[in-house]
């Protein structure tokens, strides 16, 4: 520790640090804003300067390392004369028009130009103006007030790891660009916005909508990827206007990815539902709560005399808070069902009589950053949880090796030290083929149940290199992205999984896919296991077609679009137009009137209290923003009068903490029920003869859940691009198609008709058509055979 | 005329077009400085030592001690260290690097070998301004040639040190000349200067530990290798060892290249360069190339060209470009072609001077054009002021000193502009 005094007060500082940070732990405000704790040091802006004892000029603050003994005046003459200086140059150029700029209020120039700038401007002469640029739908530019701080570009370069955006030009000519005529496309772009300490870089669709000191500020946790990023929504009459960062280090850090940040569009839809609808005699009218709560209860008591209540079903988003998903669950198994579930993507689902807790990410989120090894099986992690993309980003600057098992070669922005790219239906034997390396290597016994699989593969020498990896950089970790709990073989693959950790001592677990991919485990949204066993996701919605007996005849979904949020989109909807009562309880209109028969409005995240738990386990509660649009109503007080119409007990609920708290009556109870070891799962060979073409169909970033796929920006960005159905150059010309060609997919019995598109880096015979869009929901399962012809 | 001992330029006839080659390099004694220290196994610790000796300071307008300067390099250090000379001259008034690398280049690249030998570095680069074509294209003939004679390359001279070099040529951006602004762009990127520390010795090219010295100053070494350090010295004068090539242009007869002992007085080196055009009346003198402070003609006729004396006179011998100005000289109209020059060299990286070079242009322009006011000469040097010191590198010192010591010694002269809208000459 280097000891320096700073205004008087002593501060001791690490070696290496700077003033800026002794000054910081003193409490003591040094104006700068090129200086951010989170990108390098560009110490351009020279705001910062203070005198430094015997130093013949002012220093920067923010780039000059603290010495033994330094004293520094951050008020003093020279200092004030300094930052005065600075504040009257960057304020010759800039629009003095604070009144018209989206940034009035919460600009860092406005604020220390109160206590830095003159009354009046010494500059005479004409104002330097910059022609704006167009970043795509998500920033609105204006390029005259850029302070030139080049925090944006350094964003890009260090954390979202893309350089899109320069500073071009030299002297007063200098402003920033992107590469020609290109848009921002990061999806942490969003941050820049944040990072921008004028109103050069502003929201696009906030823009002109509000000014910040009319709007509310309220805390809120993100509904979206597992992470359950900690958010300030900000409200404006009762709508919410914005949505930025609530800083949390252990979890989203002082970041949003745009998903977290711009979804809130979703919310004030035009496809908002706002009054309950009954179908009646075939004909959809709206009516009042009383009469469609009466009308579903009669319908599900219908069923479940018609049919026994094993016919009955409830599907739900792992996006509902535990409150709504343990309330279902109550309601389901009160009617005598144990048909729950929250895993309406999951396709393989024989990990369940196996499972020993529930499934998470098998560490804290902040422990990623300490990681020296990591493997992570297939994951479209920048678009699946773009924040702990980032947060490997940053440790492979630390020395952490990024090791990749996926079916697509997507570039993470990062070295990646071994990465294996190959075809869905590889994916289990390229993990024995590791597994087999670290046992060599080990020279470890293989377990019995794994002795078959092993026999069967050779080890590759990118098996021999991963293995190497996980074993001597140490701490390590494996994790299963959301394409791995998607895939066909996910036990077969957490089983490797678990064994390659076991043998190489390290953790391992799910990236979780939702806000309460956890959560719902807890809540109990998962169908029974032990007397009664209860139909799963995919048995409920006819996936598994070897079963004989029909799906039920009885559902309640949850925020759910059967088209979207399922593993078969068609074979979904199909189920559902077949039975005989369907429940949907959703915030959004949707198709729900071509498959349901009553459909109640439920309320978002932002007009409801409830709890979200993350992917580390994390409890994360919290309040509405905004009282429910129209008519709709919190789905926990839904379920709560649903119970109470049904005459069951325990449903006499007044706040929806009276729920958390029977779920988890003490937080610490949860991490001893976390558990992502299966207790023994033979894994059989897979026959890897079959040529045919198989379907790599991922959820695309920005059509995970109802309210994002209703963000109108974000449906703009290239992230959400018309589908494409992309192959390798070799399948390409195999099949007599040319990058740009329409062609024809089929799957199952639907199709879909998209052009076609190169990616050298896709496995051979695999063509990847993304799930989730409405251009492709015609289509069957997300993995398994697909045809391409050409049109 | 009176005639000096070359250092720099001994015995090169620039009328020769092929004085500049390798095998007339040689017949001036070229090359034997390093086959000294390679056959004689002089340890690269007492190289150092000898470039101490004599006192060489930095020839790129700084004039750090160079000696001191190789000494910083890390000498444990495992890994690449490079050396990287500065020939990006783009200071207005300077063109000496350019003649010796035109008519001398060999020299340059011995001293480059000497000093790669002294500092443990295998790999340097000569940065070459990007506006002098000619000069790239002589120096990669003579890089060339002296690749073929074995003295680049590996196992130089039979031993078992190696070095190679490499020409890398600007694009003409003054800011590159600003040493870390050049070490960014031979990495390919925007030339910006870094903010420091970390110093290029730790911190330099492709972020390994870089010396970078000015042509000239290479260009001196092999002399005092051969001489030995205190006979460099005793060229010159205590602290300002040894002869440096001066660049005289404006009002005088012959404006050219002159070396001269450190320490001679102006009025020799006017005297050299054929006196005062048409006769007229010695007004003022920038001495170190356009970014040092002009001096009025008394002052410079009393001093001696070398660091500490034009220190002392109130200006900086900087890199040596001597800028004279006869009476006719409006110094309105001097300012604001340097302001402009600054103004639009400036880099745009930092505050003070991406803002404050237009802002001082833009007044010196108006007084020029008979539009100024009164306060503009204290708004001038408020703003001048408010640049020097506060940016990461030497150019906003370099807009500001020019503008402070035009007011401070010509002042008349902007408030006759000021007050009757025209020249006062």
């Amino acid at each position: 520790m280097i000891n320096i005094e700073i205004d008087g007060q002593q501060v001791s500082v690490p070696k290496g640090g700077t003033v800026m940070d002794g000054a910081k732990e003193l409490g003591i405000y040094i104006p700068h804003f090129c200086y951010h704790k989170k990108l390098s040091i560009a110490a351009n802006c020279r705001m910062c300067l203070v005198q430094v004892e015997k130093a013949p000029k002012p220093l920067p603050a923010c780039a000059t390392p603290v010495m033994e003994g330094m004293k520094v005046f951050t008020r003093s003459d020279q200092a004030i004369t300094a930052q005065k200086g600075v504040m009257e140059f960057l304020l010759i150029n800039h629009p003095l028009d604070c009144p018209i700029c989206d940034q009035g209020g919460e600009c860092q120039l406005q604020d220390l130009a109160v206590g830095y700038g003159a009354g009046q401007s010494r500059y005479t002469e004409a104002k330097r103006v910059v022609v704006n640029k167009n970043f795509g739908p998500l920033i609105s530019t204006d390029m005259t007030r850029c302070i030139h701080c080049t925090r944006c570009v350094r964003f890009g370069q260090e954390i979202a790891g893309i350089m899109e955006l320069g500073m071009a030009g030299r002297g007063e000519h200098a402003e920033i660009l992107s590469f020609v005529g290109n848009s921002v496309d990061s999806e942490l772009s969003g941050n820049m916005i944040d990072l921008c300490p004028v109103g050069a870089l502003v929201s696009k669709p906030f823009r002109y909508s509000a000014r910040t000191w009319e709007l509310s500020r309220r805390k809120s946790i993100s509904p979206h990827c597992g992470l359950g990023s900690n958010l300030v929504v900000q409200v404006k009459h009762n709508r919410v206007m914005r949505v930025l960062p609530r800083e949390n280090e252990a979890i989203n850090e002082c970041w949003l990815s745009d998903k977290d940040r711009f979804s809130y569009e979703g919310l004030n839809s035009e496809d908002r539902l706002t009054k309950p609808m009954i179908k009646r005699d075939s004909q959809w009218q709206e009516c009042d709560w009383q009469d469609a709560l009466e009308f579903a209860v009669h319908g599900i008591k219908t069923v479940k005399e018609k049919y026994g209540a094993g016919k009955i079903g409830a599907l739900t988003s792992p996006h509902s808070t535990i409150e709504e998903l343990y309330l279902l669950q109550k309601l389901i198994r009160a009617l005598g069902s144990e048909n729950i579930d929250h895993r309406l993507r999951q396709s393989d689902f024989r990990l369940d009589s196996q499972l020993q807790g529930i499934p998470w990410l098998g560490t804290s989120i902040a422990a990623i950053s300490e990681l020296k090894s990591v493997l992570i099986v297939g994951s479209t992690l920048r678009k699946d949880h773009p924040l702990i993309a980032q947060r490997i980003r940053q440790a492979v600057k630390r020395g952490l090796q990024l090791n990749i098992v996926n079916p697509i070669g997507d570039d993470l922005l990062t070295d990646v030290t071994n990465e294996v790219i190959v075809a869905p239906n590889a994916l289990v034997t390229t993990m024995a083929e590791i597994l087999k390396a670290v046992t060599v290597i080990k020279n470890l016994q293989v377990a019995d149940e794994l002795k078959e699989v092993i026999s069967a593969v050779k080890v590759t020498d990118i098996a021999h290199k991963i293995a190497t990896s996980l074993l001597q950089e140490n701490p390590a970790a494996i994790y299963l992205g959301n394409m791995a709990q998607h895939h066909p073989d996910y036990t077969d693959i957490l089983v490797l999984v678990q064994h390659i950790a076991e043998a190489a001592e390290a953790q391992f677990g799910m990236l979780g896919e939702a806000a309460n991919s956890l959560g719902a485990y807890l809540a109990g949204a998962v169908p029974g296991q032990v007397e009664s066993a209860g139909l799963n996701a995919a048995q409920m919605l006819g996936n598994d077609l070897k079963r004989t007996s029909a799906p039920c005849q009885g559902y309640i979904l949850m925020n759910m679009e059967p088209e979207y949020d399922s593993h078969n989109s068609q074979q979904a909807l199909k189920v559902l137009k077949d039975a005989e009562f369907v429940i949907s309880m959703s915030s959004y209109k949707g198709t729900a009137s071509t498959y349901a028969d009553v459909i109640l409005p439920i309320a978002p995240f932002t007009e409801t209290s409830g709890t979200y738990i993350n992917t580390e386990g994390r409890v994360q509660s919290f309040n509405g923003v905004v009282s429910p649009l129209g008519e709709t109503r919190p789905a926990w007080k839904v379920l709560r009068v649903l119970g109470n119409l049904l005459e069951f007990n325990g449903f006499d609920y007044e706040a929806s903490e009276q729920v958390r708290a029977e779920i988890i009556p003490e937080e610490k109870d949860i991490n001893g029920r976390l558990n992502n070891k299966l207790k023994s799962f033979v894994i059989s060979v897979t026959d890897q003869s079959n040529t045919n073409l198989q379907r790599i169909g991922e959820v695309p970033i920005y059509q995970s859940d109802p309210i994002v796929r209703r963000a109108e920006s974000l449906q703009v960005t290239s992230d959400a691009a018309t589908p494409r159905a992309w192959m390798c150059s070799a399948l390409l010309d195999k099949l007599n198609i040319s990058a740009g060609d329409k062609v024809k997919v089929k799957q199952d019995q639907g199709e879909a008709r998209l052009y076609a598109a190169c990616d050298d880096r896709l496995p051979p015979d695999c063509v990847r058509v993304v799930s989730a869009h409405s251009d492709t929901i015609a289509l069957g399962a997300m993995f398994g055979e697909i045809l391409v012809e050409k049109l | 005329m009176t005639q000096f001992t070359q250092t720099l330029l001994a015995g090169v006839d620039s009328s020769d077009a092929e004085n500049w080659q390798l095998k007339n390099y040689a017949r001036r004694s070229g090359y034997s400085a390093i086959r000294k220290i390679l056959s004689n196994k002089i340890s690269p610790d007492s190289v150092i030592e000898e470039v101490k000796k004599s006192a060489l300071r930095g020839r790129g307008g700084a004039g750090f001690p160079t000696g001191l300067k190789w000494s910083f390099m890390p000498k444990q250090y495992e890994g690449d260290k490079y050396i990287v000379c500065n020939s990006d001259e783009g200071e207005p008034g300077t063109f000496k690097d350019r003649d010796i690398m035109r008519h001398n280049p060999h020299i340059l690249i011995e001293g480059m070998i000497i000093a790669a030998y002294a500092m443990g570095v295998k790999v340097g680069y000569n940065y070459i301004h990007g506006e002098i074509w000619d000069t790239y294209e002589r120096m990669e003939e003579a890089v060339e040639e002296a690749r073929a004679a074995g003295y680049l390359g590996n196992n130089i001279l039979g031993s078992n040190f190696s070095f190679n070099l490499y020409n890398h040529h600007g694009y003409g951006a003054y800011i590159c000349g600003e040493e870390t602004a050049l070490l960014e762009s031979i990495e390919g990127k925007k030339g910006q200067p870094r903010f420091k520390p970390p110093f290029p010795a730790n911190y330099g090219l492709y972020g390994k530990p870089t010396t970078i010295n000015n042509t000239e100053t290479f260009a001196s070494v092999p002399w005092i290798i051969l001489n030995g350090g205190e006979q460099y010295l005793k060229l010159g004068k205590p602290n300002n060892g040894g002869t440096k090539l001066f660049s005289v242009s404006g009002h005088v007869n012959k404006p050219g290249n002159y070396e001269i002992p450190m320490g001679t007085p102006f009025a020799t080196l006017l005297e050299m360069a054929g006196g005062m055009r048409g006769g007229k009346k010695l007004k003022a003198c920038i001495p170190g190339g356009s970014s040092m402070p002009v001096l009025p003609g008394e002052i410079m006729m009393q001093t001696d060209m070398d660091y500490d004396s034009i220190a002392k006179a109130g200006s900086m011998l900087g890199s040596g470009a001597v800028i004279i100005m006869d009476e006719t000289t409006c110094m309105v109209k001097a300012l604001e072609r340097l302001s402009y020059f600054y103004f639009e060299e400036s880099c745009g990286q930092c505050t003070p001077c991406r803002e404050g070079t237009g802002w001082l242009y833009r007044i010196v322009n108006r007084i020029e054009h008979g539009k100024g006011l009164m306060e503009d000469l204290d708004l001038l040097d408020n703003i001048a002021d408010n640049i020097q010191g506060r940016t990461i590198c030497a150019l906003g010192d370099a807009a500001a000193m020019p503008v402070r010591a035009m007011i401070q010694h010509f002042r008349n002269e902007f408030i006759y502009h000021i007050e009757h809208k025209k020249c006062m000459v």
